[in-house]
């Protein structure tokens, strides 16, 4: 054998990208730790992690439809319903306020839903159609809320689930992301479904051909994606103790950028979870850099841009065209 | 060949011609119908200054929506567009000033950041071998970057001479914008389409594979392409500093022209998957877009329902192409 890493069982077994991800991660804490020293304190770490986990629900659904070989473009404004919603349910008295959280995910739900039935029924390309349910999610959120941004408050239970640390002292969000991410790893690796989701990732007909109900499974993945991202909508109204229009935009991006850096194929059928977990660690970190070294705005869009097409550069190419 | 035989091989040549053009024929009808539905209903009716108006606001999207089709064709997608469009935007309020000939070295060099962008995505896209759509994301967080350390604040200033000509009407009460539209196409898109490279892109996006092995250049081809997109952008760029006067780095128009750009697109009949459709098409793609809103405007629609009749009306008009499920009789063609 050529490859030295294969000798070692559990090494064989890790994507190269993987690799090559968790190794880029280790040169940022080094970067880090370098320009302070208080990087690597665990209190930092585990704010970073706190943090990160809001980016990983939103990675994680992403992560399972580019499995499919699709895109959810719908995530910004869908994020925003889940955050809008749940805050919205709290003024529908004591019933609304318990039930807050799933409230804001079940709206998610319906919209990614509707993402699926477009994607899989209608076979609209996902990426204008996850576009359209996006200006559409928007479209119910600006007549919702007037215009304005509303001053609708997350409730305590909300803002401990995003904040608090009940168990060891590490971020609940940070259990949450487990708890999410054992799931996923669960449903990708010993279930029918998650086998499903590779198969057609990998080639839809020969999919169909082999007796999935393909189209169910799309519908179904975009559901998830959709709730998931509701789900991060609601975290983060509960961490900034409010909702507000445009509290999705920040993670379209980073989203796609860690399923990809994580080391998933954008053309569906190949990818493991902990490349993405590794993937959102990467960009939480290297968010964190940028803007604990006071860089201005531009120059952090400017690096983040640059670093990403370099880091894709050196693992993430496409084959050569060949007949 | 006798006679007949010529008269039939023409009739062929004129349905080959009317099913390529039919996605761009459509859209140029629809438009015509849902345009004179605003100016019927609108309280100038038509009249020289309502075209105007349209016009100027149309032609923005209109160049966007080109800059995206030079990247469909071949089977892409250019989601920095609407990034390249507004840096072009920030550049052109700092260097399009002064005498005339320092507006048109300002014009030039507008241009040719336009290009630089669009040649960028392509390098990346082509000879980096990354997928474009995860690449141009990339590239456009960049490009908004560079935007922003151009115009930190929304400002700046325009030659008001030249703005104002490109923005008004010539004699007659035509638009200026629609004529300057003309000179892109005429000058830009026609020339293309009509050229061998034109030709080696609807091949790159009809089949890469069977391109290259015809031994076209499909590396050039694609990479030109691309390069055009961000010089149509930049060309769309230059024309909202005429609009407005000012440079302005705003996320929120970047996002919604690369969107738009996309629907628009779509509108016009050019397929996402590459190698059908035209820039013409997309132009008309884009004016149904803005008419839609205008429509709303006339109709006195509340402005809170504004944004969400467009996205109906962009759902409703991406799941038209599903009408094609009806046709299919072997459920295997749904997954081609």
């Amino acid at each position: 054998m050529t490859n030295p890493l294969a000798t070692l069982p559990v090494l064989r077994r890790l994507d190269p990208a993987v690799l090559t991800a968790f190794g880029c991660i280790v040169l940022l804490l080094l970067f880090g730790a370098m320009r302070n020293p208080n990087f690597l304190s665990p209190d930092y770490l585990l704010l970073q992690l706190q943090v990160g986990s809001f980016l990983a629900m939103v990675a994680t659904g992403m992560m399972l439809v580019i499995l499919l070989g699709q895109i959810d473009l719908s995530v910004p404004w869908i994020i925003t319903v889940g955050g809008m919603m749940s805050t919205a349910a709290v003024g529908w008295g004591p019933w609304g306020a318990t039930f807050a959280i799933p409230i804001g995910v079940l709206c998610g739900l319906v919209f990614g839903l509707v993402n699926g039935i477009g994607v899989a029924y209608l076979r609209v390309p996902s990426m204008i159609f996850t576009l359209g349910i996006n200006a559409v999610a928007q479209g119910f959120m600006v007549l919702r809320t007037g215009g304005f941004a509303p001053q609708d408050m997350a409730t305590e239970s909300m803002h401990d689930l995003a904040t608090g640390r009940l168990i060891l002292g590490i971020p609940n969000p940070v259990w949450v992301w487990i708890a999410v991410g054992a799931v996923t790893v669960f449903l990708l690796r010993r279930t029918v479904f998650g086998r499903a989701i590779y198969a057609i990732g990998n080639r839809e007909t020969a999919a169909y051909l082999s007796g999935i109900r393909t189209q169910r499974v799309v519908l179904a993945v975009f559901g998830i994606s959709g709730a998931l991202a509701a789900f991060a909508g609601a975290l983060l109204a509960g961490y900034s103790t409010k909702a507000y229009q445009g509290m999705g935009d920040p993670y379209l991006l980073p989203s796609i950028a860690a399923v990809v850096l994580g080391g998933t194929s954008i053309l569906g059928g190949r990818g493991t979870y902990l490349g993405t977990v590794a993937g959102v660690i990467l960009i939480t970190l290297l968010q964190s850099i940028l803007s604990v070294e006071q860089i201005p705005e531009a120059y952090r869009q400017l690096i983040f841009g640059a670093v990403i097409v370099a880091m894709l550069l050196l693992y993430g190419r496409g084959a050569k065209v060949a007949a | 060949m006798t006679d007949q035989a010529l008269t039939a091989r023409h009739g062929g040549d004129w349905r080959y011609w009317f099913g390529e053009q039919r996605g761009t024929l459509l859209a140029l009808a629809v438009f015509i119908a849902m345009f004179a539905i605003y100016t019927s209903n609108h309280p100038a009716g038509f009249s020289a200054d309502v075209v105007t108006t349209a016009a100027n606001k149309g032609v923005l999207l209109a160049l966007v929506a080109m800059a995206q089709t030079f990247v469909v064709l071949t089977a892409g997608i250019d989601l920095s567009v609407g990034f390249i469009f507004i840096l072009c935007n920030c550049l052109a309020s700092h260097i399009v000033l002064g005498s005339a000939i320092q507006t048109t070295f300002g014009v030039i060099g507008v241009l040719a950041a336009g290009l630089a962008c669009g040649a960028l995505n392509g390098a990346i896209v082509i000879y980096g071998r990354l997928q474009p759509i995860v690449a141009t994301i990339a590239t456009g967080a960049a490009f908004y970057g560079i935007a922003l350390l151009l115009r930190e604040q929304p400002g700046g200033d325009v030659n008001e001479a030249l703005a104002d000509f490109l923005t008004n009407q010539f004699p007659g009460g035509i638009p200026a914008s629609a004529v300057a539209l003309l000179v892109v196409v005429l000058v830009i898109w026609i020339p293309f389409r009509k050229s061998m490279l034109g030709r080696v892109v609807y091949a790159v996006g009809s089949s890469e594979s069977a391109a290259y092995m015809s031994g076209l250049h499909i590396r050039r081809a694609k990479f030109i392409a691309y390069a055009l997109g961000g010089l149509l952008a930049s060309i769309g760029g230059l024309f909202i500093t005429f609009v407005t006067y000012t440079g302005e780095a705003s996320l929120t128009n970047a996002n919604t022209y690369t969107l738009n750009s996309i629907a628009a697109v779509v509108l016009g009949g050019v397929s996402l998957f590459g190698g059908r459709g035209s820039a013409i098409g997309a132009i008309f793609g884009a004016l149904i877009f803005r008419t839609i809103g205008d429509l709303l405007f006339v109709f006195d629609l509340d402005p809170l329902w504004q944004p969400l009749f467009l996205g109906v009306v962009l759902l409703i008009s991406v799941c038209l192409g599903s009408f094609r499920l009806i046709r299919i009789r072997n459920r295997l063609d749904l997954f081609g």
